[in-house]
């Protein structure tokens, strides 16, 4: 109290010069972010359009300069930025679409009331703390031949011994799938859980006096409660799938031969490893362009969806 | 005092693992769908469990057993590899590296994402909405670009090879999480709380300080814990920031690991154990405020 009653009259005083000042207290509180964002994100985002209309390969010092669209129009003939396409498309879609099914499998699961459920909620979760670099630790040392889980299972006759999972021209792809599957899962998971909380239970008790199945109640209940969650994580996952290159580069390099190689892991080995940073900057657009289409696109579609009910 | 003990009771009903009211006999068609209802929540669980604690445990067995051994239990237990790494190939160090990089991430991200959340759930302004799409657009800009820039500038400015490029680097890409999250927490905090300080004689600031700080505690275990977990284990910025081996952060170390040919899968292993410790254990902790942040209203944006 006494700390503040001599300063309302020294308030009052200065009303006038202070009301002007509170406009300006939302700009002082968001400075610091909207500087360091400046700086530091979307600079660097305007340089790499810049760079996108330029020729700019260290390699080439002679060749600098204002290459208007070359850039993209060099892609149209570049086999290896249609692959990476290819399979960026093909690995969103897949990683997206597993861990959907079970991220909300896994949440429908652990909001269940059982014995030891914050247990196995922290159990379960854990691997979303993990880095990208570690999970590839992990994977290398279940996935190699010589004393990895495909030996232990040789030795019980299932799978052949001395197979490197990583290295199968069939069996790459869905190796890596589920290494990322294993850091996915509990991401998608927690994301969902936090909607279900919220779902009042006395919709459930009534529901259940009038006798409706589990299906029933998933389809009336619940799912309509988590959509916006669920179109949100699908899309979150699809942005940070795509653009995700840590596990990817360490665990199997983009190989074998290019095989695992997204378009992000394609622009990060033309602009850092070949020094072509014109080039790479004009995938990065392209990159840019496809993720924002595709949100416009997706938030769309799902929100007319809910607009028709 | 008596009286009272039975008023209590209906408070608590008893409720089976559906919600229902099991202080009466059941029929035996109940009894076998509630069976089943179990059965369908304990294997899927104990499945999912499986998937998730089989390859933790596959990390431990390397880590704990002597190299060579084909043994499916660490034992006889050694430590041998984490001597290896620790001493040998810098782990110690590096995890000092990491653990400064670390914490200052946690403090300028908790302080800056206080200050901006506060803004974004409290105030109208100019510029809002332009500041929240420019944060998500950067989102869907790969980081493997931004590396190159980013570079220039640190350049500039004399960081490269410092822990600090990778504080601020960190910073920064984490800071619209940060901002949605603590702006959600602070939008649950009641305005009219902070009102009454106000008519009381509180400043903003006071208010700030005496009402809502302290209901935010939640909040700043949150957001601080994921600044702490994400610079922990960033590894793009620092595989390309650093070029000093006594600047190495505990990624960088593991990347130097995985790279050798014919990698020591003991010390490997070993490394990744330091390498995880410290954000599992984080990370248990602070699991129900991540679901409560969310909940608070950060996925509905």
């Amino acid at each position: 109290m006494s700390v503040i009653t001599p300063e309302r009259p020294a308030q009052s005083k200065q009303r006038k010069p202070k009301a002007k000042l509170r406009r300006f207290y939302p700009y002082f509180l968001i400075g610091p972010a909207a500087v360091l964002t400046l700086v530091f994100l979307v600079y660097p985002v305007g340089s790499v359009f810049y760079y996108s209309l330029q020729h700019s390969n260290v390699t080439q010092p002679w060749n600098d300069g204002f290459a208007g669209l070359d850039n993209f129009i060099a892609m149209g003939s570049d086999p290896l930025f249609w692959r990476s396409l290819t399979f960026t498309l093909q690995w969103v879609a897949v990683e997206v679409g597993l861990q959907f099914i079970f991220g909300l499998a896994l949440a429908l699961l652990i909001n269940k009331t059982f014995i030891g459920r914050a247990v196995a909620r922290s159990l379960v979760f854990s691997p979303w703390a993990v880095s990208g670099i570690l999970t590839t630790t992990i994977w290398i040392l279940i996935y190699n031949p010589s004393t990895g889980i495909g030996r232990y299972l040789a030795d019980i006759g299932i799978g052949e011994y001395g197979f490197s999972l990583l290295s199968g021209s069939g069996t790459t792809f869905w190796a890596v799938v589920l290494a990322e599957m294993w850091k996915g899962i509990p991401f998608f998971a927690i994301l969902i859980l936090a909607d279900l909380q919220s779902v009042s239970l006395e919709l459930y008790e009534s529901a259940d006096v009038d006798g409706a199945s589990t299906l029933r109640k998933f389809l009336s209940i619940t799912w309509p409660h988590i959509r916006q969650a669920v179109i949100i994580a699908t899309l979150l996952r699809a942005v940070w799938e795509f653009n995700n290159v840590d596990l990817l580069y360490t665990l199997t390099g983009g190989g074998p031969a290019g095989a695992t190689t997204t378009l992000p892991l394609y622009v990060a080995q033309t602009a850092i490893h070949d020094r072509d940073f014109g080039y790479g900057s004009a995938l990065t657009v392209v990159a840019f362009m496809i993720l924002t289409f595709f949100s416009l696109v997706y938030l769309r579609i799902t929100k007319s969806k809910e607009d028709d009910k | 005092m008596t009286s009272l003990l039975p008023q209590t009771r209906p408070t608590r009903p008893q409720t089976g693992d559906n919600g229902e009211y099991t202080n009466r006999p059941l029929s035996p068609l109940k009894k076998r769908a509630r069976r089943i209802d179990r059965i369908l929540t304990y294997v899927p669980l104990a499945l999912f469990l499986i998937f998730t604690l089989v390859p933790f445990y596959w990390m431990l067995l390397f880590a704990f057993r002597p190299s060579g051994s084909t043994s499916l239990v660490p034992w006889p237990i050694t430590f041998e590899h984490f001597e290896t790494v620790w001493n040998g190939s810098g782990f110690g160090i590096y995890f000092k590296n990491s653990l400064f990089v670390a914490v200052m991430s946690l403090l300028t991200s908790t302080v800056i994402a206080l200050l901006g959340g506060y803004a974004l759930a409290r105030f109208k302004f100019r510029g809002k909405t332009l500041f929240l799409v420019a944060m998500l657009c950067t989102q869907f800009v790969p980081g493997a670009m931004m590396l190159i820039p980013l570079f220039e500038i640190f350049n500039a400015v004399g960081l490269t090879d410092s822990l600090w490029s990778l504080i601020i680097s960190d910073t920064v890409f984490h800071l619209p999480l940060s901002l949605v999250l603590m702006s959600g927490f602070i939008r649950n905090v009641p305005v009219e709380l902070e009102e009454a300080a106000w008519v009381d004689g509180c400043t903003r600031i006071q208010g700030f300080r005496l009402v809502v700080l302290p209901l935010l505690k939640p909040g700043i275990v949150a957001v601080g814990s994921f600044a702490f977990i994400s610079a922990w284990n960033n590894f793009l910025f620092a595989i390309m920031f650093i070029s000093s081996q006594d600047q190495f952060t505990v990624p960088v170390g593991l990347s130097y690991l995985l790279g050798e040919f014919g990698a020591d899968f003991g010390a490997l292993a070993a490394g990744g154990v330091i390498a995880i410790i410290p954000v599992v254990l984080l990370f248990a902790y602070v699991q129900k405020f991540l679901v409560q942040g969310l909940s608070a209203g950060a996925v509905k944006g």
